[in-house]
């Protein structure tokens, strides 16, 4: 979607996707809720309040537009992500503890 | 109004500390529900104190009622569900000054809602007015959305435990009601051509019906510490409304105001059609639950 179509008839075609994240609770991490279309950040954030946090399920709201994010491309999986595994000397439970080491 | 029954409310959920909380975790939370006015022993000490909890719920009512006829009906489906909720925002604010104000006549908020006849309605002439076009629900809800803020806030301060009780819980939605119509007054102020014109047009229909909100009853008298008199609003009300206009590259209207006294139940022509709608369904079935 491109900027240039934001300002046609005003169907929800002309409005931008956004991309809505929503922390739970304090202490954890904003996790991807879903999407929604808006004209602009601000009245994102409140689509967002409205659609995604009815049920008390949220204390914070992140709203990014959808052709911001950059993803990775799934037909590139092996090279992404295949390459970590077998590699357990990056994990710490890899190594044993050294001899005199203490409080460790 | 009446919820369905067998609901029950846990209040001890509580997603904090859990790793494995999603993002659509459910809670019910913990707010003053109309159910626990009901239960509670304190009825509205004075007449005075009824009548005014009163006239807040059939603002609320009244305005509820108009505004649940945009569901469906709204230009986009994400504004359909905010419209939606400040509808249904306003339908508990209702419920809890009705039920309130019940208690001193031994009424419930059924009994007030579905009973009542038209001239026995005190909401003012604003909120009975036709939704028009999405400028004149937004103006209307600028207009109202700054009343009701003030008057909450005042309320706050009430030595009435339980008008102030309800005032705080209405206020915290009724913040987002006002930002949402501030929100959309600004963009269609300052949008489009014909949107600055159909705001203009929306400001010029709904002014008369302003000053109805800032006229002082007897019934103020009786209620001093208790709630603010309306005509001590006006002079900040209308700052905070000209500060918004402004911004929005829009003024305040001189049109005339209207002779309107729905506070002595006297109601232009829209109310009978809105309560013949709202009350048909309990007065065919009486005693009917769902």
């Amino acid at each position: 979607m491109t900027m240039s179509n934001t300002s046609n008839n005003g169907s929800s075609a002309g409005w931008p996707l956004w991309e809505v994240f929503v922390r739970s609770s304090r202490g954890l991490s904003h996790v991807h809720a879903g999407s929604l279309h808006a004209p602009d950040a601000e009245m994102a954030v409140r689509n967002a309040r409205d659609l995604y946090t009815r049920r008390n399920e949220g204390v914070s709201l992140w709203v990014v537009r959808s052709e911001d994010i950059l993803t990775s491309d799934p037909d590139a999986k092996d090279a992404m992500f295949e390459s970590p595994k077998g590699k357990d000397y990056r994990h710490a439970t890899y190594y044993t503890k050294s001899e005199g080491v203490k409080h460790l | 109004m009446s919820a369905p029954s067998g609901q029950t409310t846990d209040h001890s959920l509580d997603s904090f500390g859990d790793a494995t909380a999603s993002a659509t975790r459910v809670t019910p939370g913990n707010a003053l529900r109309p159910e626990d006015i009901a239960l509670q022993d304190t009825a509205p000490a004075t007449e005075a104190i009824a009548q005014y909890a009163l006239r807040l719920g059939d603002d609320a009512l009244i305005y509820s009622q108009r505004m649940a006829h945009w569901v469906s009906r709204a230009p986009e489906l994400e504004e359909d569900i905010a419209l939606g909720n400040i509808t249904l925002d306003q339908l508990g604010h209702a419920r809890s000054f009705l039920t309130y104000a019940g208690k001193k006549w031994d009424k419930t908020e059924d009994d007030l809602a579905y009973w009542r006849e038209e001239e026995e309605f005190t909401s003012v002439h604003l909120v009975e007015q036709p939704n028009g076009d999405f400028a004149e629900t937004i103006v209307r809800a600028l207009f109202l959305g700054i009343y009701q803020h003030m008057v909450y806030t005042r309320l706050l301060e009430s030595s009435d435990g339980t008008l102030s009780a309800i005032a705080a819980k209405a206020l915290k939605e009724v913040d987002y009601h006002l930002e949402h119509a501030e929100l959309w007054t600004l963009r269609l102020g300052s949008g489009t051509e014909e949107s600055a014109r159909r705001m203009r047009r929306a400001l010029e229909k709904l002014w008369p019906y302003v000053d109805e909100l800032f006229q002082d009853e007897p019934l103020y008298d009786e209620l001093e510490g208790i709630a603010p008199r309306p005509s001590t609003l006006r002079e900040e009300w209308t700052a905070r409304l000209t500060d918004i206009l402004g911004r929005a590259e829009l003024s305040v209207p001189e049109v005339p105001f209207a002779m309107a006294y729905g506070r002595r139940g006297e109601h232009s022509e829209h109310l009978g059609y809105i309560l013949a709608e709202m009350q048909v369904l309990a007065r065919k079935h009486p005693g009917a639950t769902w």
